[in-house]
């Protein structure tokens, strides 16, 4: 993984510096509310319901297991003992004091880490495939343009007061895992004609309250001109973008109401005077970030591992494990494993101090000491021998990290919702929380969940869509009804390059009925699935008419409901 | 007089500013003016040395052909959150070859200091009730920058072995 040199390591003391100073004069009351709070955000410090929340970036979801000790030591020292992993490959504390928070950033800055541009209205961490580098679907590694980018962003003097929010998202694999289609900007890695490396640019992608796919503005950028090409595309929105309401500030607005072919024209036109200029990404530059993202030290091995195979065919529950949870690898003999943060009963992607702890020590003896985060909250071991599957799953299983449920029911994606975020208008934990026990209790045992089998779930406490709701198989969105916590469903909708945005189902529901609906939804796609049809594909043969009235009945209900 | 951080030390204000396109006309020798006025050029205007301000909106190739003759530029910031004048800037550095004296106005604090200086501000009017002499300290938050701009053009990456060496 990416290594500072003495410049990146100071930029990132002088940031500590900076904030420190900022967090004295605000605690002094030189420095006013307003003028903090844009300041503190832009290091991922929100004044949250209970206490200040700080978001600490863990870019391009990787974490080396000394990184993953420092999160630990924070959760403990700082914190309650634990810490949550965010859709968006950051990491939140919800209980630090604001007095030392600049503590925080300095125990973070020892280890390489920091929570800059995590929040705020400029350009966010970058985010990618969390199996970069070892799948075996990949075009290109992305993870060099994806410190590029960091790099790049870090700091960019002219883009920190942008209209709203600004997050780039960069794919290297022919399956796009990294959400391009839903960023401000998503590029995708792939071959052209002659075999070359080209980025295909998509800009004003984005959930929220105005879900929309993005729009490919550019089919084939070349490599070395990603940086001048955003350049470009941040000028444009910096200077058009609306200002006037915080609704429609986003990238995806101004795309909008420009159209697409003349946004495209103007970033053209801005392109025009920055392509080819210093900005532009020197080989040499690739050369040197692509040399800290060469293969760890992989034994040579046979591509099926007989330890691996007997163990699997002897114990059902390792079995299982791996049918969900172990992701092919590029090399032979290797696997990445998935760590599951959606054990029944735990919010989705929390962590304790101990589980962290046993994380790194589980990635130093079984995958050269690297952690991976996913956009899904999950925890990622992506170099792992066959041999030792049956190990660090045990292991796993000791720190409840076992779960055999990756991209089933039960790893639903939530966003912390009511219960800690001041934005939500519902919670989203218990209603997780919910829909696990109804598939736990009621409807029997793992058997069913493998046989329902790929089914996204998604919940956001509200439509600012952290819970990615809208690509969701089923998406959940927690609304306010006259002061009460009421829940929005939609189905059809999903992550990928065949990205699609799901539709809401009709009147909104109880937290109390949300696991009934979710078990007749199941139940309907059970009865009229085809064969090994998944649920997405089921919903998207037969639209949500039949969803619908399973869950609603006739329409004298429907009306009834909707009176609620 | 009020004060003023030109080319990073404090200064006398040596400029009236006339803050709206409807104020009138101050008897100072020297004088910035709302686009609007200097695009009018009223006669009240004749034999005083005038400047031009830009507020956030305005578009900064509107002076492009006066560009060269223009003693001062300055460009307004409503509120500090308001992010376009950084490109205001750039532009006129780099795209319409602006070599004069540009001076941020408006709500202008030491916390935003560091990224203005970088788009090509050389002038700062720090906002009446802040402290100017600890915002000077702010030009200084960082010994270094990963990304091109006006000052400081080429990127870290397209210097960061001579650092190295030279270290």
């Amino acid at each position: 993984m990416y290594r500072y040199d003495r410049i990146d390591q100071q930029i990132v003391n002088e940031r500590v510096a900076q904030f420190r100073d900022q967090t004295e004069r605000f605690l002094r009351g030189v420095l006013g509310e307003e003028e903090f709070r844009v300041l503190r955000l832009q290091n991922g410090l929100y004044i949250q319901k209970h206490a200040p929340m700080l978001r600490v970036a863990i870019p391009y979801g990787h974490l080396s297991s000394k990184q993953v000790r420092m999160l630990a030591h924070i959760a403990r020292t700082y914190d309650r003992g634990y810490g949550h992993f965010t859709t968006r490959q950051n990491i939140q504390f919800n209980w630090p004091e604001l007095a030392q928070v600049p503590d925080i950033l300095a125990e973070l800055a020892t280890v390489e880490m920091h929570a800059i541009q995590t929040s705020g209205n400029c350009i966010r961490n970058t985010t990618s495939d969390q199996f970069a580098g070892v799948a075996h679907d990949e075009v290109i590694d992305p993870r060099p343009y994806a410190e590029l980018i960091r790099q790049w962003s870090t700091f960019h003097p002219e883009f920190a007061y942008l209209p709203r929010k600004f997050k780039i998202a960069v794919s290297g694999s022919i399956k796009d895992r990294a959400g391009t289609l839903f960023h401000d900007i998503g590029a995708q890695a792939v071959l052209n004609d002659a075999g070359k490396v080209v980025f295909r640019v998509l800009v004003g992608g984005g959930l929220g309250r105005t879900p929309i796919l993005g729009h490919v503005i550019h089919d084939a950028l070349p490599p070395e001109h990603l940086l001048t090409y955003f350049d470009a595309v941040l000028r444009v929105y910096n200077r058009f973008g609306r200002r006037d309401n915080i609704y429609k500030a986003r990238i995806k607005i101004l795309v909008k109401e420009l159209g697409v072919e003349k946004f495209r024209a103007e970033v053209a036109a801005e392109w025009a005077h920055l392509k080819d200029r210093p900005s532009t990404i020197t080989q040499a530059e690739i050369d040197r970030v692509s040399s800290f993202f060469v293969d760890p030290a992989y034994e040579s091995l046979p591509a099926v591992s007989a330890q691996f195979e007997q163990a699997e065919a002897e114990q059902k529950g390792f079995a299982n494990w791996v049918k969900r949870n172990v992701f092919r690898h590029k090399k032979p003999g290797y696997a990445a494993v998935t760590l599951s943060l959606k054990k029944t009963g735990i919010a989705p992607g929390d962590v304790t101090d101990a589980q962290l702890d046993a994380v790194a020590d589980l990635a130093d003896e079984y995958s050269f000491g690297e952690v991976r985060v996913s956009h899904e909250q999950n925890l990622i071991l992506a170099d792992v021998k066959q041999d030792d599957l049956n190990a660090v799953w045990l292991r796993a299983k000791a720190i409840g990290f076992a779960t055999p449920n990756i991209g089933l029911l039960t790893d639903i994606i939530a966003c912390p919702g009511g219960d800690f975020c001041s934005l939500a208008n519902a919670k989203s934990i218990p209603v997780a929380e919910a829909i696990q026990r109804r598939v736990e209790d009621k409807l029997g045992d793992l058997d069913y969940l493998h046989d329902v089998g790929d089914l996204q779930l998604n919940i956001s406490g509200c439509m600012n869509a952290c819970g990615h709701h809208h690509v969701g198989h089923i998406g959940i969105l927690g609304v306010d009804k006259h002061g009460e916590e009421f829940y929005q469903v939609s189905i059809g909708g999903s992550q990928g390059l065949g990205a699609s945005l799901g539709k809401v189902i009709g009147p909104s529901f109880a937290q109390d009925d949300m696991a009934d609906v979710v078990e007749k939804l199941v139940g309907t796609y059970i009865d009229l699935r085809i064969e090994d049809e998944r649920f997405i594909d089921t919903v998207k043969r037969l639209g949500i008419e039949p969803f619908k009235v399973s869950v609603y009945g006739n329409k004298k209900e429907i009306a009834e409901v909707e009176n609620v | 007089m009020s004060k003023v951080i030109i080319d990073g030390a404090i200064v006398d204000d040596t400029w009236a500013l006339v803050a709206a396109a409807d104020a009138e006309i101050p008897d100072a020798q020297k004088i910035i003016v709302p686009l609007k006025i200097w695009q009018a050029k009223p006669a009240s205007l004749n034999g005083k040395t005038v400047g031009v301000w830009l507020d956030s909106a305005d578009d900064p190739s509107t002076i492009e052909a006066d560009i060269k003759s223009l003693p001062i530029v300055a460009v307004n910031f409503p509120t500090f959150k308001d992010g376009r004048g950084y490109s205001t800037a750039y532009l006129l550095r780099t795209r319409y070859g602006y070599t004069g004296e540009l001076r941020a106005i408006g709500d202008i604090q030491r916390d935003q200091l560091f990224y203005l200086q970088r788009v090509g501000f050389n002038a700062f009017s720090i906002r009446a009730d802040k402290d100017i002499a600890a915002a000077l300290k702010s030009l200084s938050d960082f010994s270094d920058v990963y990304q091109g701009s006006v000052v400081q053009v080429s990127p870290l990456f397209r210097r960061r072995q001579n650092i190295a060496t030279a270290s």
